[in-house]
């Protein structure tokens, strides 16, 4: 697939690519890295603090909460974000075997997203946005933080629109023929995501873009909240299905297994349409305003998507069985150790499983209504979260640019032996860190707070910070060995890669497959009606009757 | 459609078991009473000079062992700082905020409450026990966040 030219640097070939995308979705994968490597830099800074030792004056940073804002806002929405929407243009075009319907529109996406991460950059590099990256209001931010942040937004839109034409292109010439499943996964991401972001833009546009305009004088403090909660949750399961892409539809082929069960595969991810919406109080059992019959048929819901992730749980394990048991593994565990751990990609993404279960079982305690008061802004949180969106997904999506960035650059990963120790080092710090943190939070230690210098620091808090400082230390070097082994694979690798998209094949033929797991829209239909059910009245009544004269306020 | 019949179990398996923790949840919400903050009316943050009980915050005892706390959030501070009930009460915490977001944890307790400017939290908690507890601010409130505490002395009868 690589052909190597006289000069010794390397062109490749990528079937039904075309330069211009190949260009593109590079250009996403890099600005993801440029926010991983920069909000990464603050990580060891703020798990040292937790111990004492507060090393802020060698950040150029005006505080605690000014790394804290990068730390969240570069981590948990560019990374992720930018990450995602290169990797699902190239699942696109890959799986349906087709450029990108339109090249305006692919362009336009990309710029939308890129000039809106840099308006939004502004003002928090120089201490004008310093609200974190949830911005409740009243805190209010340069007017260019909610600009750029929505200006992004609009960007997955404009890309969601063109996979969705490249789908109607692909449908029109082949009638009858079930969706790719790659590509199905892409789709299902992508119209959970725009129904999902509706919150997130009313609340930017509506509200908060008018109010620090100073258009408006006062804002709806417990409404915009709502509305960010809206998207706020189902915005974890937009870094979790391309995840969950990876582990179903490719993950297999890597171990040298089939995919367990292709019909519960689509019903898992198309579960995930209705049920990651109807649950965003869950974020809010603890605030007024909002009745407890309302965060209660949140809390019902939140139950019930946990269903689909337990079907996850079995069928990727089912499939990575298939593989461990072909390669020759015996006994009921046996296979596992027998998967092909040499791979770096394979080994970051079972690890990444691995601390995903513990993760999840910390989730549905955080959802347990009011056992939700023993943890709500501990650390205990930011511990699940480290390991979900911090682990499960992070690690994974490091595991796929093992393969991604050498099939992309046509350079053959430049130290997999040091992939694989990044892999481990990660999951051996955020092991630590994650451990350190939830008993943090089992003893009351608030998180988003500058514990150095918090006169009511508990000595009880100084072991598990140790684990915390421990973990965020190896963490730290685990990060710069990932973005190292990124920079010499394009920069100084001149072996030709050898790499192909994986694409995992069904173990049965389901000849009989229900039509409806290969249909979106009545799924996105009905989540549409199940949302409003779940969402409007109480949206509603916060519009009419709380008040909308709250003023903005810079406490930073 | 196929089912394995292992994952047919497995389906069963989890449903049952969240339906047991749901029914756990909800049995502590209503039959231990264990319950989080609801809708306790709206108050405008620029009135509270006039608007009872916010215009008198402290500790008023109600007679019966019942005591209501009346307390204001702002950056970065808490009014009262300090309160003192004995041994047996039952408190009500009624509480807004002047300014952004803060928040009411009390380590030790069920109390956990989010402080908003145009919102009333209100949370009733009975201390049994003599005791201090500390209280601080888990929302992040500005530059001064960390250092937002108070004291509630639970003094024996
Ligand atoms: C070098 C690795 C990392 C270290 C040492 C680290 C450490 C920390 C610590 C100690 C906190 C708590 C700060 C506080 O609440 O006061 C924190 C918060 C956070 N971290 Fe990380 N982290 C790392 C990587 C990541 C990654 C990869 C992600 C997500 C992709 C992430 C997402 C977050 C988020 C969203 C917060 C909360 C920000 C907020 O409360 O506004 N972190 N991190
Ligand atoms: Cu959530
Ligand atoms: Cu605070």
């Amino acid at each position: 697939m690589t052909r190597a030219n006289a000069a010794g640097s390397l062109s490749p070939d990528i079937p039904y690519v075309p330069a211009g995308s190949r260009r593109i979705i590079l250009a996403y994968l890099t600005l993801a890295m440029v926010a991983l490597a920069l909000g990464g830099l603050v990580g060891p800074f703020q798990a040292l603090n937790s111990i004492g030792v507060n090393l802020y004056d060698y950040l150029p940073v005006t505080s605690y909460y000014h790394g804290l804002t990068l730390h969240g806002v570069l981590l948990v929405l560019v990374w992720t974000t930018f990450f995602i929407a290169g990797f699902l243009s190239l699942v696109t075009i890959h799986g349906f075997q087709r450029p990108l319907s339109s090249r305006g529109l692919e362009r336009l996406a990309f710029w939308s997203m890129t000039l809106g991460l840099l308006v939004a950059a502004v003002p928090i590099l120089l201490n004008r946005a310093t609200v974190l990256f949830t911005a409740y209001p009243p805190l209010r931010a340069h007017p260019a933080f909610y600009i750029g942040l929505a200006l992004v937004v609009i960007g997955t839109w404009l890309l969601s629109a063109n996979v969705f034409l490249t789908y109607r292109d692909w449908r029109r010439e082949n009638p009858g023929k079930r969706t790719p499943l790659i590509a199905f996964g892409a789709m299902v991401t992508l119209a959970m995501w725009d129904l999902a972001s509706l919150g997130i833009a009313v609340e930017f546009v509506a509200l908060l873009i008018p109010w620090s305009l100073g258009l408006v004088e006062g804002t709806n403090v417990l409404l915009a909240r709502s509305l960010f909660w809206f998207t706020g949750h189902p915005i974890v399961y937009f870094w979790l299905l391309p995840t969950y892409l990876s582990w179903y539809f490719m993950m297999p082929k890597q171990v040298g297994g089939k995919l367990f069960s292709e019909s519960l595969a689509r019903l898992a991810f198309l579960l995930f349409i209705p049920m990651s919406l109807p649950v965003g109080f869950h974020h809010q059992y603890t605030d007024p305003g909002v009745p407890t019959s309302w965060k209660l048929v949140h809390a019902f819901f939140t139950f019930v998507v946990f269903f689909p992730s337990a079907l996850t749980m079995f069928t990727v394990l089912a499939s990575l069985e298939t593989g461990g048991r072909a390669r020759g593994g015996k006994g009921a565990v046996g296979w596992f150790f027998r998967l092909p751990w040499k791979d770096p990609s394979v080994t970051a993404q079972l690890l990444a499983m691995i601390l995903f279960a513990l993760g999840g079982i910390s989730g549905l305690i955080n959802a347990s209504y009011n056992l939700n008061l023993s943890v709500h802004n501990t650390l205990w949180v930011v511990g699940h979260f480290h390991l979900t969106v911090g682990t499960a997904v992070t690690l994974s999506f490091m595991g796929i640019t093992y393969w991604l960035i050498p099939y992309l650059t046509g350079r053959a990963l430049y130290s997999p032996g040091m992939a694989r120790l990044q892999a481990w080092l990660w999951f051996i710090g955020m092991a630590l860190m994650g451990r350190g943190q939830h008993w943090l939070g089992i003893l009351d230690a608030p998180r988003r707070t500058m514990l150095s210098d918090a006169p009511y620091y508990a000595a009880e808090w100084l072991t598990p910070s140790y684990l915390v400082a421990a973990g965020g230390i190896v963490l730290t070097v685990s990060g710069f060995l990932y973005l190292l082994n990124m920079a010499l694979t394009a920069w100084a690798s001149r072996v030709p890669a050898q790499v192909e998209v994986p694409m995992a094949e069904p173990l049965q033929d389901e000849a009989a497959m229900p039509v409806a797991l290969d249909r979106l829209r009545p799924w996105v239909v009905g989540s549409a009606i199940l949302t409003a059910a779940a969402w409007v009245p109480m949206l509603w009544y916060m519009t009419v009757a709380h008040p909308w004269t709250i003023r903005g306020f810079t406490m930073w | 459609m196929h089912i394995h019949a292992y994952e047919r179990f497995w389906i069963v398996l989890m449903t049952v078991v969240l339906a047991v923790f749901l029914g756990a949840v909800v049995y502590a919400a209503y039959g231990m009473g264990i319950q989080v903050p609801t809708d306790a009316g709206q108050v405008s943050p620029d009135q509270l000079a006039s608007a009872p009980p916010f215009n008198e915050p402290g500790v008023k005892d109600l007679g019966g062992g019942f005591y209501q706390v009346v307390m204001l959030a702002s950056a970065f501070q808490f009014e009262p700082g300090e309160i003192t009930v004995p041994a047996g009460s039952d408190v009500e915490f009624v509480l807004t905020s002047r300014d952004v977001i803060h928040g009411f944890r009390v380590p030790g307790t069920t109390i956990n409450a989010m402080v908003m400017p145009g919102q009333v939290t209100r949370i009733l908690y009975r201390f049994d026990e003599p005791g201090e507890y500390t209280f601080m601010c888990h929302e992040y409130c500005g530059t001064g966040h960390h250092v937002m505490s108070g004291r509630i002395v639970v003094t024996a009868q």
